[in-house]
């Protein structure tokens, strides 16, 4: 779910590098072959994109149009408290199989934003003062050492972090702090942490290796430490794609599926507690679809469940991308 | 009303492998329709069913034992899957109908076992205790005899068998409190209780270490019954109950040649295979 927007990581190095061509048009044939084929990756890429848009939202739009849907589920339903029976108190419940199917989708809601809030409070920081220690700060040795190791991070499967969190973590923290649930928003958090800060990590990296030299040699020739040139020179010059490598972590933490799943406790609690267990948008998704009636109310609400997900990683990206521009215009302008 | 879980058909275009047509002379179709837990049990028989026998068709429906019983009054199908056995009303409604009794058949038998971590005093828990337990009524031990603390409880995806029979079977259809954690499989439920002494869940009867499958009583007057083979088989262990196939009168023809593959050596295997049990042997 989280495909909307890999499109930002290094936007800041594209759009300064690129000059024109010379002799662009008068290419050889096998320069026209080679360049129709990249094309046609890159448009494969958006059409992909579009058909698979298409399809969740065609999945999703009985949610406002079937008659038959609407005997189990509105969008009224998804989003406020609904009492299952008169005289029931009205409460947000996720109860997609009982008598009387209860799609409430906050309780979702608040645990997907917990368990992404907390994974980026603790990935990004982490990432990017590694990041920045890499860039600037580490001996060559170190830092061609770490570069590999934290990138290497990002090809653990996130099944194998799942289950480590499951096995081992959940352990520690639970005899760490005596929390009475296991699996819980912070065990979910961190692990999650452990698939953002790769992304976030080698993303800023490069942000902060293409600052140009003359930055750094401008500011220690006017005395600054390296720590000071480090902190207010690289780290501003460089914040548009810092941004960009956070906005790519926070749809990657949404969108995770295996290591919610796995370490969460998929209980559809609504609380603010971050050590109660949680559910997220989709985990649900992964442990309800492939047993659901095609055709149901309860299969077009996961469906709309997917396409609200994919609606949510694109208005964050847009946001960002929107943000980076900005950052980006004035620093030019300050340049 | 209750969705249906799975609704899943196999088609009946399955390209029947060439070869003889083994001990059944006519071909045919027969169809099987109702409970969603014993779906994918039926789905198993039909293809291997199928394999053997070349030129027979059986189309495997789900959408819960009240669907299939309705199709079975209504003609629409062959045999009827039942997860509960047929209630007085409904029988009469088949003899109305068809002028002969529903013939119930018993397939295979399902049983739930309930698990806490090894060092957990109590001895044993009863069924009405498990539906507090679960629905959010009791939420400490102590209230079960136990030591206070705060109950964890585990449960099964509402996609798994084990769930909807817990719910239907324990819990009376009531739903499931919404603070009981979901994990993906009995393992994951196995290993998670035995990680955590405040915890307790469900699921197949299957041992592990660092759990103990408690004993469960009907009520609270009756005395416990630990789960095993031989107590679900011989009907005592309170968790569990007999799956059955149901026939308008004897069943004959096609549908017959089933039933007697599926109650033989080969059809009851499939029963420890997808997870359920085979019936008693019969002596």
């Amino acid at each position: 779910m989280s495909t909307a927007g890999p499109s930002l990581a290094g936007d800041g190095e594209a759009q300064t590098s690129r000059a024109p061509l010379a002799g662009r048009g008068r290419g050889t044939w096998a320069d026209r072959a080679a360049a129709a084929a990249i094309t046609a990756a890159a448009w494969t890429a958006i059409f992909s994109l579009v058909l698979i848009f298409i399809f969740i939202g065609k999945e999703a739009v009985p949610i406002f149009t079937s008659a038959e849907v609407h005997e189990e589920a509105d969008l009224g339903r998804l989003f406020l408290p609904q009492a299952p029976k008169a005289g029931d108190p009205a409460a947000f419940a996720w109860q997609p199989v009982s008598e009387t199917p209860k799609y409430s989708l906050l309780p979702l809601l608040v645990g997907t934003l917990k368990a992404t809030v907390i994974a980026v409070l603790i990935a990004i920081p982490l990432a990017v003062l590694a990041a920045l220690f890499s860039s600037e700060f580490a001996p060559t040795w170190a830092r061609e050492v770490i570069k590999p190791a934290v990138e290497l991070l990002a090809g653990i499967p996130s099944v194998v972090i799942g289950f480590f969190c499951l096995m081992v973590l959940a352990d520690w923290l639970q005899g760490a702090f005596g929390w009475t649930f296991r699996l819980n928003a912070v065990t979910a958090g961190i692990g999650l942490s452990l698939a953002v800060i790769p992304i976030v990590f080698t993303v800023s990296e490069d942000a902060f290796t293409s600052v140009p030299q003359a930055y750094r040699e401008g500011s220690v020739a006017m005395g600054a430490s390296s720590w000071q040139t480090a902190w207010r020179v690289v780290l501003p010059a460089a914040s548009p794609g810092v941004l960009a490598a956070c906005v790519l972590g926070f749809g990657r933490a949404v969108g995770e599926t295996m290591i919610v799943l796995m370490a969460s406790g998929n209980a559809a609690v609504l609380s603010a507690s971050p050590t109660d267990s949680i559910r997220t948008f989709s985990a649900t998704i992964a442990a309800e679809l492939g047993e659901v009636v095609v055709g149901s109310a309860h299969y077009h609400v996961l469906f709309f469940i997917g396409a609200f997900l994919f609606v949510l990683t694109f208005l964050t990206n847009l946001a960002g991308q929107w943000w980076v521009g900005r950052l980006q215009k004035k620093l030019q302008g300050a340049a | 009303m209750r969705k249906a879980m799975v609704c899943l058909l196999m088609a009946g275009v399955l390209v029947a492998s060439a070869g003889c047509g083994g001990n059944v002379t006519k071909s045919g179709t027969i169809t099987i329709k109702g409970s969603d837990t014993m779906v994918i049990l039926g789905q198993r028989w039909a293809e291997m069913y199928m394999h053997h026998n070349a030129g027979i068709t059986v189309q495997v429906t789900g959408g819960g034992s009240g669907t299939g019983i309705a199709a079975l009054i209504n003609g629409g199908t062959d045999i009827c899957e039942s997860s509960r056995p047929m209630k007085e009303k409904e029988r009469e409604q088949v003899k109305k109908r068809h002028g002969k009794d529903p013939k119930e058949i018993p397939v295979a038998l399902d049983g739930v076992a309930v698990y806490v971590h090894e060092k957990n005093p109590i001895p044993s828990i009863s069924i009405p205790q498990l539906k507090a337990l679960y629905t959010g009524k009791i939420a400490d031990w102590k209230d079960l005899g136990g030591p206070a603390g705060r109950i964890v409880a585990y449960s099964r995806e509402n996609n798994s068998g084990t769930y909807v029979y817990f719910k239907e079977h324990v819990l009376g259809n009531e739903d499931f409190a919404a603070d009981v954690q979901t994990l993906p499989g009995t393992a994951a439920v196995v290993n998670a209780v035995s990680k955590d002494p405040a915890s307790i869940g469900y699921g197949g009867i299957a041992y592990g270490s660092g759990i103990r499958a408690i004993p469960v009583s009907k009520d609270g007057a009756t005395s416990p019954v630990a789960p095993s083979l031989e107590t679900v088989q011989d009907g005592t262990y309170p968790a569990s109950r007999e799956l059955y196939f149901y026939t308008i009168g004897e069943p004959a023809g096609a549908a017959k040649a089933f039933i007697d593959w599926v109650l033989g050596g080969e059809g009851q295997k499939v029963c420890e295979e997808v997870g359920y049990y085979p019936l008693r042997k019969k002596s």
